[in-house]
Formats: structure tokens, C-alpha cells, sequence
């Protein structure tokens, strides 16, 4: 199978302070990666490298390449409005715009280019239903999202991430603000959508990535110490880092 | 003394401070309208000042000129206003220029207003050859809202939560867009407060304006909707003393029988516009957020 992404000896630096060592790795399309380790291992860091949101902070530069479908995205002619509408990103807290919640999912494919009723209409009922809201906020389309559960919030960026047609989706601990009971409807909606986009979660919470993940990398101190398919992981690990993290000895 | 007597003491403090703010402004207010009120009549506010001998008549002009001034200002702070903001706040970046910026932006502010007025009548009045005129007066004012205006969109920008910045970004849509679509109304209730602050001030302005739009008003005819006539009342080139500089005026100078009456109706006057305009643009301000916040 060939890779959705690669990540070739991947540097990246806070000013002095290197944030990432020499990352490699592959990430296979239609499956769920997961990121752990401690805070500050880096592992949000190379989510946020993954559609170069930390070209926004000052001081970071970087080294190395990270190919999604064989271009490297740091690249100086990389065209960062298509990379970021082809790798769509879900944060920690729920961020919906404060407008309506179709205007929310509509606001993506309306910026780029799609201006007739139908079409949005279409795409904003299609992707509702994708992200398991529709049956729940059909009614209120035209209400202001903010009144929204986090839950419901957190879904409904998920259809406006979907509705610019993404092909990868990054997931910053989504569901880190979230109650037991959103989190559970979150997670099988990613298990979900994984048969027709690549999904990359970060995540504090192990259970989670055992629950949803294909394949695991395990961070420490901005280096991958170990990547394995995620019941590997979490029943054998090789390193015996890895196995003291998770089961609980630091982090 | 204990902890909860020495809390109790405190809050009765803030509370005596809140009502003696409150006090001060009743009283201020209510010492306006009552020595105003009994002035004030249609014909005061709609007819133009009597003769210099006999007195009466009203300040119709004046209030008008007071309106226009304001829209005239905005015209101009507005867009400058917001275009300075969305720089300081979007694009300009952490170093020497931009202290440089916001040292001047700071600068500006603080100047004494008589002395944006006599620089108004250098710059505006003579150097460009219009003489006494509102547009002299509307620039003069702008002088000093400017940095106000600035400052509050500014401020307002970057108050948006940075999640929604991300957002947007994150859905592959541009700087621009994303100021133009998520940020500014977002912003949007801080920068009409700002508005309605900078606005409050040109109501109020006298002394930027005595060398700029002038102490006197022309003869008006209402009727005449030609922008180029001298007795249009729309002419952005004809002197206009506002209500403000119209009380000064009487005080200071008037020889007419009935200043003190005058003087009083025209402030009570003012109180009164300024009160109206504060409600109708906080409504409008609520009314335009919820036409763009939610569909």
C-alpha cells in the first residue's frame, strides 16, 4: 500500500529550542493514526506541521520534508489555501464561528467558489448527516451555533471541516473537552469516517487511541520512540519506554 | 479588625463610590435640563438664531451642522480608522516600526484639542485655500478620533478568540478573507462602541473646531439640495458652527438679550441629541451584529 503521508527526518525548532528530532514515518490512507506520549513530547507539534499551522507562530523553522501524496508540502511553491483544504483540522476546544450552523458548514465551500442555494444546501445536509448531527440540529439550521452543546460543536466542525472535501483529517485531542458520553458519539464517528479519509488524532487519553486507532506512535521528548499497529502497542510494546508509559509510570 | 469586617467596610466603599459616580451625574444632567428645558420649544430647535439686537429665534442650524459635522467625520475616520486597526492588529509585526507607530498613534491622542484646532487652520483652512468650512472641521476632528478609532479596532481584533483564527485558516481560507468573514464581525460590537465613543466627541467639540469650521453659520435655505451653493446646507465648503461652538459663542461673546436662555436651551439641547444618538447607534450596532452573527 502506498503511503498518504511520509515524514522524512522532519526538524522543527522554537526559536533555539528544538521541538522535533529526525521524525519519520508513514501514515497509511483509510486508517486511524493516534499520536501519544507527555505533554510536550512534540506530538502536537507534528499534527500542526501536518498542514503548516505553525507557519503562524513566529520563530519556527524547519527542516527535513513531509509528503502528502508525494509533494512536499514544504515545498516553496506549495499553495497552502489547496494543502489546507486537502488536510482539514479539528482543535481542542470546540472553535464553531459564531453564526449560524449552516452558515458554519457553508462558510468553507462558499469561500472557495460554490455560490448557488442548492449546491450549499446539499453539501451542508450531506455533511451533517456525515458527522452524525443532522437529525439533531435539522430543524435549527438557521440558529446561531453557539447554542450548541461542546459535544454537537465539536461535530459540527467536523462537517465543516468535511464540507471543503478534505482528504486527510487532523484531530487535535478533540475530544479533551468533551463529556463521557460526547466523547463515546465522537469516537465512532471517526471510526466511521475512516473508510473515506486519512485521520491522524492526537490524544492524551489511551484508552481512546486503543479504542479508535489503527496504528499508534508513541512520543518522547520530540522523538517517535516506537510505532506499532495499536493492539501491538498497547499489549506488546518493544520499548521499554513505551511500556512504562503506558502503563502508567510517568506522563 | 477581622478579615469579614474589613470586607464588609470594602464593599460598603466601592457601593458609596458607585452612588456618588451615579450622584454626580443625575445631578449634572438634571441641572442641564431643568435651567434648558423651559427653552426649548419647536421653533428653537428648528428656526435659525435671531438678529444680534432683538434675540430669539432658535438653533436650528446648529443642530443640523452638528449631524452633518458627525457624518462628515466619519466618512473619514471610519474607513481610516478601520484600515489602521486591521494593520496594527493582522499585519504588523513585534519590533521598532511598530513601538514607532504606536508612539505616534499615542501622541496623537493626547494633543490639546485648541491645538489640532490651530493646526486645522494652518493646514485645512489656509494652506488649501477652502477658508472656514465644515470639511476643515471634519478633518481637524479626525485628527484627534483617529487614534481612538484605531486603538479600538485594534483592540477588538484582537480580542477574537485565536481558536477562531485558526479555524479558518485551517479550511484553507486567506488572511483576508478570514478578516473580512470571521474577524470583523466578531469585532464588530467593540468597534461600534469605539464609533459611538469617537462620535460622542464630536458632538462635544468646540475648541478644535473655532478655527476650523468657523463661529458662524450662513443663511440656509433647506430646500436647496445643491451641494455646490453656498446656502445649501449639505455644502461640505461652507463655515458651520455646531451646537457646542454655538454655545461657547453666546457665552463667551454673545451680546444678543436673551443669551443666557439661549446658552441654556442649546446645552440641554445637546445633552439631549447626544443621548439619542448613543441609544439609536447601540441599537443599530445590535441589530447589524445579529444580521451577521446568525443568517
Amino acid at each position: 500500500m502506498t503511503d498518504k503521508i511520509s515524514i522524512e527526518d522532519f526538524d522543527l525548532y522554537y526559536g533555539e529550542n528544538q521541538a522535533l528530532k529526525k521524525i519519520r514515518l508513514n501514515i497509511i490512507p483509510n486508517q486511524v493514526t493516534a499520536f501519544i506520549g507527555p505533554s510536550g513530547c512534540g506530538k502536537s507539534t507534528l499534527l500542526r506541521s501536518m498542514n503548516r499551522m505553525n507557519d503562524m507562530i513566529p520563530g519556527v523553522h524547519t527542516s527535513g520534508r513531509i509528503a502528502i501524496d508525494g509533494k512536499n508540502i514544504y515545498d516553496r511553491e506549495t499553495d497552502l489555501v489547496q494543502l489546507r483544504k486537502n488536510v482539514g483540522m479539528v482543535f481542542q476546544q470546540p472553535n464553531p464561528f459564531p453564526i449560524s450552523i449552516y452558515d458554519n458548514v457553508a462558510y468553507g465551500p462558499r469561500i472557495h467558489g460554490i455560490k448557488t442555494k442548492k449546491k450549499l444546501d446539499e453539501i451542508v445536509e450531506r455533511t451533517l448527516k456525515q458527522a452524525n448531527l443532522w437529525d439533531e440540529v435539522k430543524d435549527r439550521l438557521h440558529l446561531s451555533a453557539m447554542g450548541l452543546s461542546g459535544g454537537q460543536q465539536q461535530r459540527l466542525v467536523i462537517a465543516r471541516v468535511l464540507a471543503v472535501e478534505p482528504d486527510v483529517i487532523l484531530m487535535d485531542e478533540p475530544a479533551s473537552a468533551l463529556d463521557p458520553i460526547s466523547t463515546e458519539r465522537l469516537e465512532e464517528l471517526v471510526i466511521q469516517l475512516k473508510k473515506d479519509y486519512t485521520i491522524v488524532i492526537v490524544t492524551h487519553n489511551m484508552q481512546q487511541a486503543a479504542r479508535v486507532s489503527d496504528k499508534t506512535v508513541f512520543f518522547l521528548n520530540g522523538e517517535i520512540i516506537e510505532v506499532n499497529d495499536t493492539e501491538q502497542l498497547f499489549t506488546h510494546p518493544e520499548d521499554q519506554r513505551t511500556e512504562q508509559y503506558i502503563s502508567g509510570q510517568f506522563g | 479588625m477581622n478579615a469579614k469586617t474589613i470586607d464588609r467596610i470594602a464593599t460598603f466603599c466601592f457601593y458609596s463610590i458607585a452612588v456618588l459616580i451615579v450622584g454626580i451625574l443625575l445631578g449634572l444632567v438634571s441641572f442641564i435640563l431643568i435651567r434648558g428645558l423651559g427653552v426649548i420649544d419647536w421653533s428653537f430647535v428648528t428656526e435659525a438664531p435671531g438678529s444680534v439686537l432683538t434675540g430669539g429665534g432658535g438653533v436650528g442650524p446648529q443642530l443640523f451642522n452638528s449631524f452633518y459635522l458627525l457624518i462628515l467625520t466619519m466618512l473619514i475616520t471610519i474607513p481610516l480608522g478601520l484600515g489602521g486597526g486591521i494593520y496594527m492588529a493582522e499585519y504588523a509585526k513585534p519590533g521598532k516600526l511598530t513601538d514607532f507607530i504606536r508612539l505616534s498613534i499615542e501622541v496623537l491622542s493626547s494633543l490639546p484639542s485648541i491645538v489640532v484646532g490651530l493646526f486645522g487652520l494652518l493646514v485645512f483652512v489656509q494652506y488649501t485655500g477652502w477658508g472656514y468650512s465644515m470639511l476643515a472641521g471634519a478633518l481637524a476632528l479626525t485628527v484627534f478620533n483617529l487614534p481612538l478609532m484605531v486603538r479600538i479596532v485594534e483592540q477588538s481584533l484582537t480580542a477574537v478568540p485565536r481558536e477562531q483564527r485558526e479555524a479558518s485558516f485551517a479550511l484553507g481560507v486567506t488572511h483576508w478573507q478570514t478578516i473580512l468573514k470571521i474577524l470583523i464581525p466578531a469585532a464588530l460590537p467593540g468597534i461600534i462602541t469605539g464609533t459611538i465613543l469617537a462620535s460622542g466627541r464630536v458632538f462635544g467639540e468646540a475648541a478644535a473646531l473655532l478655527f476650523t469650521a468657523g463661529m458662524t453659520s450662513p443663511p440656509l435655505d433647506f430646500t436647496n439640495w445643491d451641494f455646490t451653493s453656498p446656502t445649501s446646507p449639505l455644502n461640505p465648503f461652507r463655515p458651520a458652527s455646531t451646537l457646542a461652538v454655538h454655545i461657547w459663542k453666546v457665552n463667551a461673546e454673545g451680546i444678543i438679550p436673551d443669551a443666557k436662555e439661549v446658552a441654556s436651551g442649546a446645552s440641554a439641547l445637546l445633552v439631549i441629541a447626544i443621548l439619542i444618538f448613543n441609544l439609536v447607534a447601540r441599537w443599530l450596532g445590535r441589530f447589524i451584529h445579529a444580521r451577521l452573527t446568525s443568517s
